[in-house]
């Protein structure tokens, strides 16, 4: 390893040394300020260097290309505007704080190496850096039993799936002998004598372990009990960097494997599970009553509608992926943005009535959650449905009619429940004394934060070029 | 840069007058009406220095904006008027102008949303009528649904909520559907030719398999149809007309049906003829069994805006039959009766909304007689009651006529069935007349007349009906060179 090499991996290195800054900090004063204050400037430092740093693979198992400093400048960005939303959350709540800003940090960090990793070894250490720090942030409010709930649950899942990806990665090590993603896609076109009853399984179970994360149909149990326990901001996090990051190791893994276009079966699975999840996701939303559970469903199904575009592969298909999650990761921090903001001192504001009439009162905040849950159903002016024309466009180019008929039927019905809580928002205020009841202001930095997002959102949804230029220029290095 | 300008001003006009609610309701409204109004202005500068060379019949469109948007997929914002788009844009506004004025006392909370909203669908409704690049469209398409959802969900009647859901998801889903056709000839052109293109005037021509060109045809058809609506697909159409506030019901039925008419005219016959001609039977029949069904619907509603919301079935049927007859009298019939009933169907809303704003009721039955105590209004409303049910002179009866003269020369027996609507209307607009507002006053009303905004307003209606039943030939002229080609297009 050489002087070079630590210079490309210079975007991880900052954030792990933030992450030892804010711990140090925090052993000499506690003060929740300082240690967003490290954070904040540690994950700024890392955006600026992804943009300065040359392409390079480092070592066999990471590869700091143009597609891996994309995600990276990607899960930073996310990950700076969860630790603004969180301050002020933290802040109302008593209790030590400083080192939900070190999980953060230590959970980002295991993103960004997934979105680099072209190797199992790197890709299990930055599943298992990503998913130890979540452990703890879902669980964070420890006196509150929901959260511990969620935490406890996510653990012994995400444990359970880790193991059954470290199977299929044996299974797969044990037929060819490597687990380097491009030397897998050498043997795959050569070798003459392939065993698939090692590779499929293999396959099978990686597919697994990566559903889970996804939270795809069948593994998506975890994700409204998660999503409702956790606190706020952890979900923002949870929805967007942990998904994200494990969406780029996907989209890179089978672009450079090979495993999708060569194996039928793997294609077939995964229409499978895309239209189970878009299916699944959109219509279990419509049953429920707490937004946070709302928003976890439609996850499911957003994560339905990325795979569609996924299926299609190429530039065209890699790109859109691309673009929808940039989109999603805008809409789904807003959305949580939202709650956070108006999250009290005991309890998240997950219920819908907690958002009865808040247009007449907050009509900031009501337009800022309308416009995030518009681009969510993939309503114009938004990001969202640039995303969502993206998609269908990928899915046409191939002539994938039946996925994106169903994604289009799907998409019809989860208009319905994004359109009840958006009625909600306008609705008169219940005559009941909570309505009276004050609502929380929000700190200026949240503030600051939904009004960015809300700008990104409305510009993307306008003026996507200059983002398809940097789109187009990521994946360079994966198609 | 003049037709940019026009949504320009709708869009500033709409942000403008929410803010400026802030401080004082009556700006937000006079605001609203300023904007609407330089509109107005703008395209009569624009029909007055275009109309010699309109009909001169030499170049294709007499305005257009033309601007790459997102390269890499060959979108461009391309906004271009003709004829047709000219005449639709003149109803957008003039019914914009009636729609801020019927709802300046009705609407009394969220004085300045409301008005952004309504700003902001007349913006998305131009864009429609103006769009060339077929992206465009679909992002205007979907984005005047946004404020009409919250023009009904937040300012409607009882069923508010239901009524708005129930039309957005049904115009949601069948943009999708167009959506997916859209794109579906994008790739097709694509695969033909080697350009990604989605402008209107590239994509005409496009050689297709007439199976494929049928499935992308219909795509377009079923969003089309559904605006427009054409039975099977109108059961949204009663609630939301029924459930919006005054100037919601105006728009919905003088407008937002418009743009599937339009929709037709424009993208799903000239992209696809082939299909469109072997597909002209069963959109003619779907044309007679709506003018049928929607006037025996409209017979059988008790509530007024109900009755006067199935009435467009059945008119909308007359369009959708003079689209598909395929001769140029049908067509410049189609396009006569489009913009009579919104006149006159926007009217008619307008009334009801005024009977609403003081009875709060819209139900016939505890009406009654209401002659003895608003002699204007009832006055005016057997006025619009006989335009709609194509009295000789008005303009209504130029639109029917005239279809039903171009589908004689195509189909003599759907010419005679479609008219037996025109009789069935007979029945429903007179009905309308003498529950409400003939016979003994048995419940006793006693109501103010027609204030001078409402009766300036609907007087200049009347006066357009009458203008367009007596001397309908600038009409013709303006859409004579499209209404021209149209034939063409089927052989």
């Amino acid at each position: 390893m050489t002087a070079t090499d630590v210079l490309a991996l210079l975007p991880l290195v900052l954030v792990a040394a933030t992450s030892v800054v804010v711990m140090v900090a925090a052993a000499v004063r506690r003060n929740h300020a300082l240690a967003l204050g490290i954070t904040l400037a540690g994950l700024a430092a890392a955006f600026c260097s992804v943009l300065f740093v040359h392409s390079r693979q480092v070592t066999a198992l990471l590869s700091m290309d143009s597609y891996a400093l994309f995600f990276m400048g990607l899960i930073v960005a996310a990950s700076f505007a969860v630790a603004l939303l969180a301050y002020a959350y933290l802040a109302q709540r008593k209790g030590n704080h400083e080192e939900f800003y070190i999980l953060l940090l230590v959970a980002t960090l295991g993103g960004m190496v997934l979105s680099a990793s072209t190797h199992f070894t790197s890709f299990f250490l930055g599943l298992e850096i990503l998913s130890v720090a979540l452990y703890a942030l879902i669980a964070y409010l420890h006196e509150r039993p929901r959260p511990v709930e969620a935490g406890i649950k996510y653990l012994v899942l995400a444990a359970t799936s880790a193991a059954f990806l470290l199977f299929g990665i044996a299974l797969i090590y044990a037929d060819l002998g490597t687990m380097d993603f491009a030397r897998i896609a050498q043997l795959l076109a050569t070798k003459a004598d392939l065993n698939p009853t090692l590779l499929l399984p293999g396959v099978a179970l990686i597919v697994t372990g990566i559903g889970f994360k996804l939270a795809l149909v069948p593994f998506h149990m975890w994700t409204p009990d998660v999503y409702e326990g956790a606190p706020a901001p952890v979900t923002a996090f949870v929805a967007t960097v942990s998904k994200g990051a494990m969406f780029a190791l996907l989209l890179r893994y089978f672009n450079q494997s090979g495993f999708s276009h060569g194996f039928a079966p793997v294609v077939l699975v995964f229409s499978i599970i895309a239209i189970a999840s878009m299916l699944a996701g959109n219509l279990l939303a419509l049953l429920q009553n707490n937004v946070k559970r709302i928003l976890a469903y439609s996850s499911i199904a957003h994560m339905g509608y990325l795979l569609v575009a996924f299926q299609v592969g190429g530039p065209m298909g890699a790109s859109a992926v691309i673009f929808y999650l940039v989109a999603y990761f805008v809409m789904t921090l807003g959305a949580f943005g939202v709650v956070t903001v108006l999250s009290e001192r005991q309890r998240d504001a997950d219920l819908l009535e907690d958002y009865r009439g808040l247009f007449w009162r907050r009509p900031g905040l009501a337009l800022v959650f309308t416009a995030m849950l518009l681009s969510l159903a993939g309503i114009p002016l938004t990001a969202g449905f640039l995303g969502k024309f993206y998609i269908i466009a990928a899915g046409a180019s191939v002539g994938a009619w039946a996925l994106i008929l169903i994604l289009v039927i799907t998409s019809a019905i989860g208009l319905f429940y994004y359109l009840r809580i958006v009625v909600t928002l306008y609705a008169q205020p219940a005559a009941s004394d909570r309505a009276h009841e004050p609502i929380p202001r929000g700190a200026p930095a949240t503030i600051l934060v939904l009004a960015a997002l809300t700008v990104i959102l409305v510009w993307l949804g306008v003026y996507p070029a200059p983002l398809l230029v940097a789109i187009r220029a990521a994946i360079s290095s994966i198609v | 840069m003049i037709l940019l300008w026009l949504i320009v001003v709708l869009l500033a006009g709409g942000i403008l007058a929410w803010l400026a609610a802030r401080w004082d309701a009556l700006a937000s409204r006079w605001i609203s009406l300023a904007a609407v109004c330089i509109d107005f202005v703008l395209v009569l500068t624009l029909w007055s220095r275009d109309f010699n060379v309109r009909l001169a019949g030499t170049n294709d469109w007499f305005e257009q904006v033309d601007w790459s948007w997102i390269p890499q997929f060959g979108i461009r914002f391309h906004l271009a008027m003709d004829g047709l788009s000219l005449l639709l844009v003149l109803l957008t506004l003039f019914l914009g102008i009636v729609s801020v004025l019927a709802s300046w006392t009705e609407i009394t909370k969220g004085i300045g949303f409301f008005h952004f909203n309504l700003l902001w669908i007349l913006a998305g409704i131009l864009g429609v009528f103006l769009a060339i690049d077929l992206f465009l469209f679909y992002f205007a398409w979907e984005l005047m649904l946004v404020p009409m959802y919250f023009l009904i969900a937040i300012w409607g009647h009882e069923r508010r909520v239901y009524a708005a859901t129930k039309f957005f998801l049904f115009t949601q889903l069948s943009g999708l559907l167009m959506l997916i056709a859209i794109l579906a000839l994008y790739f097709a052109h694509h695969r033909a030719t080697g350009i990604y293109t989605f402008d209107y005037t590239e994509l005409l021509g496009t050689p297709l398999d007439p199976h494929t060109a049928m499935w992308i045809m219909l795509g377009f058809f079923i969003a089309f149809a559904v605006k427009l609506p054409m039975v099977p697909f109108h059961t949204w159409l009663a609630d939301a007309h029924t459930e919006a506030p005054a100037a919601g019901s105006v728009i919905l039925a003088g407008l937002l049906l418009k743009t599937g008419a339009y929709g037709l005219i424009r993208f799903a016959v000239p992209l696809f003829p082939g299909a469109a001609r072997a597909f002209a039977p069963v959109a003619m029949t779907l044309a007679v069994i709506g003018i049928l069904y929607g006037a025996i619907l409209a017979f059988a509603q008790t509530d007024l805006k109900r009755l006067v919301a199935y009435t467009s079935i059945s008119h909308l049927g007359f369009v959708l039959l003079g689209i598909y007859a395929a001769n140029t009298i049908a067509l410049q019939g189609a396009l006569m009766t489009m913009i009579c009933h919104g006149i006159s169907t926007g009217a008619l809303f307008v009334v009801a909304g005024a009977l609403q704003d003081r009875m709060h009721t819209r139900e016939m039955g505890a009406m009654g007689g209401l002659w003895d105590t608003v002699p204007r209004l009832s006055g005016v409303a057997l006025f619009f009651a006989l335009a709609s049910l194509g009295l000789p002179g008005l303009g209504d009866f130029i639109g029917e006529f005239l279809v039903l003269l171009g589908t004689y020369r195509v189909n003599v027996a759907m010419a005679a069935v479609a008219a037996a609507g025109v009789l069935a209307a007979t029945f429903y607009a007179l009905r309308l007349v003498q529950q409400a507002f003939q016979g003994p006053n048995t419940h006793h009303w006693q109501l103010p007349d027609l204030a001078i905004r409402e009766g300036l307003m609907l007087g200049v209606m009347i006066a357009l009906l009458l203008w367009l039943g007596l001397y309908p030939q600038p009409v013709f002229h303006m859409f004579a060179q499209a209404a021209n080609q149209f034939p063409a297009l089927w052989r």
